[in-house]
């Protein structure tokens, strides 16, 4: 029961709903980051919605099965094939012993999920089989060669597709303000709120980097180093804003500005540099 | 302490001093995931239910102070930013190797990632703000001064400490029980290399 790394492409990682509830630890959550799509692909193959599977960034992987099993690919959408034939996303996918598996560079969105029947059974570390980036906690990025085991698994479920995503366009995120809204000018605020920020190209799984106007500070002291969330928008002395991701740091000294809602930080890992970022606040 | 929003999933006790907020903390820290900061305490949950608790509750009345082990930290003091530091401090390189060394240190919190500890205590001379723009990439072992803080980076990672040396020494290996090097209350001395 195992399948075979033979290309990672840019990055891929083992990911699972991650280590929550060890922040005591200094231990950030990690996990997948897109956690919708990993829940899909896992009730697509009949998994636990948790089970790990491989979170791969802009596509380009190519796996092998070393024995039978059913294999399946959400999130970010792009060509998927089998031995070269086109397959479909979001449905399981037979694959037998020697199939080769392919992923293409995804049209839209980043970050693509490849779940396997049984999930992927690496170790785990603090309870998780995530990659945890900046902690370095988890297995290492996969390389060409690394052979993955494979949990006990069952038949699929017979699902219809599930829907596309990665989304194209504007993103448009629910904030809350604070808590740190007061350490900036209403001038800064507003523009938070109202301007489109562009992603930039060195966003990653701690945080994704936006570039805009400068949001300007109404008290230059230092913030007391301060724990943050995944969410949480916390700008740095240069004015420019960063949304941290799953692996996170459990501390930041940076005043967060506002948060972004827990069910918004998921469209974070679609988006791709360049894109435009709308927050839009509820109270 | 004053109570602060943190988005949906969590919220904010804003304290005036380190000490009140290890104060929350101890008290807090049984009833719900809770991360401490320099001068704040995350809950992590439903908001509304954390109001509620945090309005059940009160600080205990003095943080354990916990006379840990000192232990020794040998660095070799060639940060990329020891000049400015010099610079920002009115020290001269030398003195503020001096100053660094002079002092013990005590863990006051950990955070940030996975093995680091915030330091306390040491040469107040040696208070600088972060850099303007963090780091990309620090390496692990990088030794680095923020606020009134130092601290030793465990791993490559991002930051914005003033880094003015590097160490050896693991801070964090979880093959280690504890994995962590430094813990509340320890001492801490730098040597230089």
């Amino acid at each position: 029961m195992t399948l075979v790394i033979e290309s990672p492409g840019l990055l891929t990682l083992v990911q699972d709903l991650g280590r929550p509830g060890l922040g005591h630890l200094g231990v950030s959550p990690s996990g997948a980051f897109d956690r919708s799509a990993l829940r899909q692909v896992n009730l697509v193959l009949g998994n636990e919605p948790g089970a790990a599977a491989l979170e791969v960034l802009r596509g380009e992987l190519v796996l092998r099965a070393e024995t039978p099993t059913w294999v399946a690919v959400t999130g970010a959408a792009g060509p998927v094939t089998v031995d070269g034939d086109p397959r479909a996303y979001g449905r399981a996918i037979p694959l037998q012993a020697g199939q080769r598996l392919a992923l293409g560079a995804p049209a839209a969105g980043l970050r693509s999920y490849v779940g396997v029947a049984g999930g992927f059974a690496v170790p785990e570390e603090l309870g998780s089989r995530s990659t945890d980036t900046l902690a370095g906690l988890g297995p290492a990025p996969l390389k060409d060669g690394d052979r993955l085991a494979l949990g006990a698994a069952t038949h699929p479920p017979d699902i219809e597709d599930v829907p596309t995503l990665g989304r194209t366009g504007e993103l448009t995120l629910d904030v809350m303000l604070g808590p740190r809204d007061d350490w900036f000018t209403t001038t800064a605020v507003r523009r938070l709120l109202e301007s489109p920020w562009q992603v930039s190209p060195a966003s990653d799984r701690v945080g994704v980097r936006l570039t805009g106007p400068a949001l300007e500070r109404a008290r230059p002291d230092e913030l007391p180093s301060e724990p943050c969330v995944r969410g949480s928008i916390q700008v740095s002395a240069d004015g420019q804003p960063i949304v941290f991701g799953p692996d996170h740091p459990v501390t930041g000294g940076y005043p967060v500005l506002a948060v972004v809602l827990n069910r918004h930080t998921d469209r974070l890992a679609q988006a791709a540099p360049g894109q435009v970022v709308r927050f839009s606040r509820v109270s | 302490m004053n109570l602060k929003p943190y988005g949906d999933t969590a919220l904010l006790l804003d304290c005036e001093s380190l000490d009140e907020a290890q104060r929350w903390f101890a008290a807090l820290h049984d009833e719900a995931e809770v991360v401490l900061g320099a001068r704040s305490v995350l809950l992590r949950g439903d908001p509304a239910a954390l109001r509620s608790l945090v309005g059940r509750t009160s600080p205990v009345a003095t943080a354990a102070s916990l006379d840990g082990p000192q232990v020794e930290i040998t660095v070799a003091y060639d940060g990329a930013d020891l000049d400015d530091v010099a610079r920002l401090t009115g020290l001269t390189p030398a003195e503020v190797v001096a100053a660094h060394t002079g002092t013990p240190w005590t863990v006051a919190f950990g955070g940030f990632a996975p093995g680091f500890s915030y330091l306390v205590g040491g040469d107040p001379r040696l208070q600088v703000p972060r850099r303007d723009s963090p780091r990309n990439r620090v390496p692990g072992g990088a030794v680095g001064l923020a606020g009134e803080f130092s601290g030793v980076y465990p791993r490559e990672s991002p930051g914005g400490w003033q880094l003015i040396g590097h160490t050896g020494l693991a801070m964090w290996d979880t093959a280690r029980e504890p994995p962590a090097l430094l813990r509340a209350g320890m001492t801490v001395r730098f040597v230089a290399a």
